[in-house]
């Protein structure tokens, strides 16, 4: 009895935050520009979709500074973490909480930040100022899942390639990276879904020949929606589910294995 | 291993996170010629309602987050591993879909002849309330009030209250709850005693996760509020992006937001033991 209230309670709350989403995906297979009658199945938001230029281009935005951002900021942040690790207690903190100042203010005034300083640079908005903006809240996610990795390694362990003749690179390259690789995998995934997802700060930052996907989609609420933004984000939707599942069973794999690995042992 | 490699985003660190931030003190302080004046904040007082109204909704959307996001957390927690990773990529996908239109759904949902009332006068709820009390419409006002603002905010940042409690959680020490059941704790004192004292530093990170975007969303109160319930967000989307173009204005409302949020912060930390030393956010 217990547990069945427990999963109703899962359930309901799922139930919250899928419904728009179901909503949204019906609603793109609808015949009629309406978003809440139903005038019958169509595909032609799909088959129209691939022919709106404006569209296409700010999906091409969206996942070119996505991929990016996401490249950079794992770059940036797992040599910063390494870095970070290593230094004394004072300056460490001080890093981390500049660090966290990203993360704990709010988009809103982060993307008017990033306004004023670019204004300042003289930079004109575009994919460059879109791309920096992007890095800067990205990367804080990269620090903060690479740190609890290098908290669990094994000191000796650098230190031990080195006494066998490693370079510093070699030890680096060998023995840290693997061990720290599923932190710096989950900062970057981390890093990819907060650049896609973004909108506030993409408002705040992208030229008129630049505008991701969200910003199209905020410039169309205000005037006319198109079933055809429903046809992408289901797309889209659907392409991460796909890969969310195969990672998912990849790493319930990779669990049955190592267990299995750990039994033949004992 | 060096601490050099640190370096390159210290740089980046000073110039796009710390500079930005003086620039937004710099506008305020000074005029569009580039004296320095305290004239933007005199325009502040008329904007009390909204920064009240803002701070008001943002902590209601948060309370109402922590009622719902606990117990889901509480029960993730308690799952097995694999119904978990699950249940964490149930909670982070709704991410992939735009938020924006996440936001349009709840219009279709919430509008006068929206889905709800649909269901509503479907089962003949509105035709009770109208022949039993007299009820003048036949629709229930569910869009455009404060409540969908509410629901908005609760929704959009309802994930961000559950991974922090989860992240908390799953890393409790069994032991510690098995010696307060052997020492004969029942389950409510173990949890209160033991369970939720712990999982403090979570729940903290999750209200500040949940409260900062809250008090300062600007796309949420549009769509859903229709506009009549103006929060500090729009306000500085209009100094900015909006007709009202004045960034030394939008700059003063920006630093007294930040102020605010920082000081609510401050008091918040004090509830913790400051053991953590990651901050606590950790998502």
């Amino acid at each position: 009895m217990k547990k069945f209230l427990k999963d109703f309670y899962l359930l309901l709350i799922f139930l919250f935050l899928y419904a728009p989403i179901v909503v949204l995906m019906v609603f793109s297979f609808n015949n009629s520009k309406s978003r809440r009658l139903w005038h019958g199945f169509t595909t032609r938001w799909y088959i129209e979709l691939f022919q709106d230029a404006d569209i296409l281009h700010s999906l091409y935005v969206t996942l070119l500074v996505a991929i990016l951002a996401a490249a950079l900021a794992t770059l940036i942040g797992t040599a910063a973490a390494i870095g970070i690790h290593n230094m004394r207690r004072r300056t460490r903190s001080v890093y981390l909480a500049v660090n966290n100042i990203p993360m704990s203010s709010s988009d809103t005034i982060m993307g008017v930040t990033f306004m004023l300083l670019f204004a300042a640079l003289h930079l004109d908005k575009g994919y460059l100022t879109l791309l920096l903006s992007h890095v800067t809240f990205c990367v804080p996610y990269v620090v903060l899942n690479v740190m609890p990795k290098l908290r669990q390694l094994d000191r000796n362990a650098y230190e031990a390639a080195l006494d066998l003749g490693a370079t510093p690179y070699q030890a680096l390259w060998k023995v840290i990276l693997p061990e720290i690789r599923p932190g710096i995998v989950t900062g970057a995934i981390m890093a990819f879904t907060m650049s896609v997802d973004d909108f506030v700060v993409s408002y705040f930052t992208a030229g008129t020949t630049s505008q991701p996907l969200s910003v199209v989609i905020y410039s169309m609420t205000r005037h006319r929606m198109t079933p055809k933004i429903n046809a992408v984000s289901t797309i889209l939707f659907l392409f991460v589910l796909v890969l969310l599942i195969v990672i998912n069973m990849r790493q319930v794999r990779d669990e049955k294995r190592r267990q299995a690995q750990k039994g033949g042992r004992t | 291993m060096k601490k050099s490699f640190a370096y390159p985003y210290g740089v980046w660190m000073v110039i796009f996170i710390l500079a930005p931030i003086l620039l937004v003190g710099v506008y305020a302080f000074t005029s569009g010629d580039g004296h320095f004046t305290l004239h933007n904040f005199t325009y502040l007082p008329g904007y009390l309602p909204v920064f009240g109204r803002s701070f008001w909704l943002a902590l209601i959307s948060t309370a109402v987050c922590l009622l719902l996001g606990y117990p889901m957390a509480y029960i993730m927690s308690q799952l097995s591993a694999s119904r978990q990773s699950l249940c964490m990529m149930l909670i982070m996908l709704p991410m992939w879909m735009n938020f924006l239109l996440r936001t349009y759904a709840w219009m279709s949902i919430l509008e006068n002849n929206g889905f709800l009332n649909q269901f509503f006068r479907q089962i003949g709820l509105i035709s009770f309330l109208q022949t039993q009390f007299a009820y003048p419409l036949d629709y229930i006002p569910l869009i455009n009030t404060s409540g969908a603002v509410v629901l908005g905010m609760v929704y959009n940042f309802l994930p961000f209250m559950v991974l922090p409690i989860y992240t908390v959680l799953i890393k409790l020490d069994s032991k510690l709850i098995e010696a307060a059941q052997d020492l004969g704790a029942p389950t409510h004192l173990v949890f209160r005693r033991v369970i939720f004292p712990l999982s403090l530093p979570g729940v903290i990170s999750g209200i500040t996760m949940v409260f900062v975007p809250s008090v300062s969303t600007f796309v949420i109160s549009q769509m859903l509020g229709s506009g009549k319930y103006l929060l500090v967000g729009d306000l500085i989307d209009l100094q900015f992006m909006g007709g009202a173009y004045n960034p030394h204005l939008g700059s003063a409302i920006a630093l007294v937001m930040m102020l605010l949020i920082f000081l609510c912060m401050w008091v918040m930390n004090k509830f913790d033991d400051g053991t953590s030393e990651q901050g606590g956010l950790m998502l």
